[in-house]
């Protein structure tokens, strides 16, 4: 063993800090064109589902993936902040681009306050607390005046944009939700780029590591949950004012779960995996409502599968393949 | 002279077991300081005590004048006490460069700013060179950490812990594993960077010690055998003793 002299082949050099490297900009660039025709060719309100889910899945993402933290109670913050957008549009008579951001505001308090509760508590742990705090979401929203109980709030009105444009429109309402979810998907990107995903990234690979040299791992870890509570409450927002409805749905458990197992199916920590893994479990669930109750059971046999087959999930192989970051 | 780092009745019992056992220490500054002793004397949990990574049962720990008992770890690396750990720390996943960087980063603040492009960390470019530099590595600066030998790895755990321009530093075994070559480089190192800094550091290699600390506290089963410079440590009837006594185990 010796410093000066070459023990170990001379290993590949890899890349630093190319900002978003050419392959993830062609690719971005390619599912925006896609996006922009996407709804002249399926029915818009399906695309703006898997849209909304994609942001979800990207925001759960930035924490499990990139924060290291498995929270298990993230339609906490989907599902409360499709409330809070509803009522703003429907009770407070909001515009639509206000409401969504008041849902996101709600989603971050929130998560703000379940964060600093929960990220001192390690694993299993972790995923526990936060599961139950969930349930206390849900309980509220079940028990509540504001939020209709068992109805929901329903037939939230869609405004107008900026008080001006009319989203009544499918494919205004359509561009106005990929401007939402995509600007959001690239945010989530750029935080996982930046300085601050860097320190995230090193906290990841060596927690001790971080704490001596002076970082406080829980701030950190504070930020990103609350990072990515809010994007995770955008996505349930912008979904609020697609289907002009808040449920007891997008604050239940399985939705928790649901959001683990796009990740998951897509490839956690991968950039393009969460989106991947969203667009298949909503368009899956599209084709196989005739199923029923079956729907669960078939979605858990092909996640089983998925997982055995693809460890690293589907977009997590891939770059394997490829040997680059995706 | 005036004493960087102090414990007092320092005590840490693990349900029951008495790790480390009433230790009083103190480091002067400016010196290199050895803390010795057989396997399992409780030195590691004596650094983890130091720096907080570790609650105290009992004892009080005094850095720079100040009380350090009740702080946290990072406040403590903040306040320029610096750690390295018996297992090499490296990031494994970042590059060499990204390694140092990290370091650099902390130091300069904007570590926070989850929305600016990360090319803002090419500010820190040089100056992680320059470190890296220093400890021999420039050749590997664009490499996986992770693929580096274990020489190179705590080479480079060295330079991201001077990057941060600690006051005192605390090396937890920084020899271990290694090869005759790559100890004389890093004592060579050691001798270098403890101008005008505090270092106290836990090492097995005797003759290492022998050169390089000023004063040297042994440990056995979490208590202080003995302190003194090497002359009078090594003739020490009770350090060999507890040397031979823990061969013999
Ligand atoms: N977290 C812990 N829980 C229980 N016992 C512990 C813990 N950490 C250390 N010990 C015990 O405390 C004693 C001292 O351990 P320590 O690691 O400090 O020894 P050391 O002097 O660093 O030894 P070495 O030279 O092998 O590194 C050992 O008996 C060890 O088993
Ligand atoms: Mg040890």
């Amino acid at each position: 063993m010796s410093i000066q002299q070459t023990d170990t082949p001379a290993s590949s050099p890899i890349a630093n800090d190319a900002g978003m490297s050419p392959l993830h900009k062609a690719i971005f660039l390619g599912l925006l064109a896609f996006l922009v025709v996407l709804p002249f060719m399926v029915y818009p309100v399906f695309a703006m589902k898997i849209m909304c889910f994609a942001l979800f899945a990207a925001a759960f993402n930035l924490l499990l993936g990139f924060g290291g933290l498995l929270s298990f109670g993230h339609a906490a913050y989907f599902g409360g902040a499709s409330y809070v957008a509803a009522h703003a549009a429907k009770v407070w008579g909001l515009t639509p681009e206000l409401a969504v951001l008041s849902g996101a505001a709600a989603a971050a308090f929130l998560g703000l306050i379940i964060g600093s509760l929960s990220i001192r508590r390690q694993g299993i742990y972790f995923a526990m607390v936060t599961l139950a705090f969930a349930q206390m979401v849900y309980f509220v929203a079940l028990q509540a005046e504001f939020t209709g109980g068992e109805d929901g709030i329903q037939s939230v009105p869609r405004g107008k944009l900026f008080g001006l444009i009319s989203l009544e429109d499918n494919i205004s309402l359509y561009f106005f939700v990929l401007a939402l979810t995509f600007g959001g998907i690239l945010f989530l990107y750029r935080v996982v780029h930046s300085p601050f995903g860097q320190v995230l990234k090193a906290i990841r690979e060596n927690e001790p590591r971080a704490i001596s040299l002076g970082y406080d791992v829980n701030r950190y870890k504070l930020i990103v949950f609350v990072l990515s509570a809010t994007f995770a409450g955008l996505a349930g927002a912008t979904k609020s004012q697609v289907f002009q409805l808040a449920s007891l749905t997008d604050v239940h458990w399985a939705m928790s779960g649901e959001v683990v197992l796009m990740t998951l199916l897509g490839g956690m920590g991968t950039v393009f995996g969460p989106i991947l893994g969203a667009a298949m479990i909503v368009t899956m669930q599209n084709y196989l409502a005739t199923f029923g109750a079956w729907v669960t059971v078939i979605q858990g046999v092909i996640f089983v599968i998925g997982v055995l087959l693809f460890r690293e999930g589907i977009i997590g192989v891939i770059s394997r393949w490829l040997k680059r970051p995706l | 002279m005036s004493i960087a780092l102090e414990a007092r009745g320092l005590t840490k019992e693990f349900k029951g077991f008495v790790a480390v056992n009433d230790v009083n220490l103190s480091v002067e500054q400016g010196t290199i300081h050895a803390l010795i002793g057989p396997n399992g004397a409780g030195k590691t949990t004596c650094f983890n005590l130091l720096t907080k990574f570790l609650q105290p049962t009992r004892g009080t720990i005094i850095y720079d004048g100040r009380d350090i008992t009740r702080m946290a770890p990072a406040g403590i690396a903040r306040l320029g006490m610096v750690r390295s750990f018996q297992i090499s720390a490296v990031f494994p996943d970042l590059s060499v460069l990204q390694n140092v960087r990290v370091a650099l980063q902390r130091r300069r603040g904007d570590s926070y700013d989850f929305w600016r492009s990360e090319k803002n960390l090419r500010r820190f470019d040089d100056d992680a060179r320059a470190h890296i530099d220093e400890v021999g590595l420039t050749e590997f600066v664009d490499h996986r950490a992770a693929e580096l030998s274990y020489g190179r790895k705590r080479a480079l755990e060295i330079a991201a812990t001077l990057a941060l321009d600690p006051q005192m530093l605390l090396l937890d075994e920084p020899m271990a594993g290694m090869a005759q070559e790559d100890i004389e480089r890093i004592s060579a190192l050691i001798l270098k960077i403890a101008k005008g800094r505090t270092i106290l550091m836990v090492e097995h290699n005797l003759s290492v010690v022998a050169n390089l600390s000023d004063r040297i506290t042994v440990l056995a089963r979490g208590e202080i055998l003995a302190e003194g410079d090497y002359e009078t440590v090594s003739k020490s009837h009770e350090v060999i003793e507890a040397y031979i006594g823990a061969a013999d185990e």
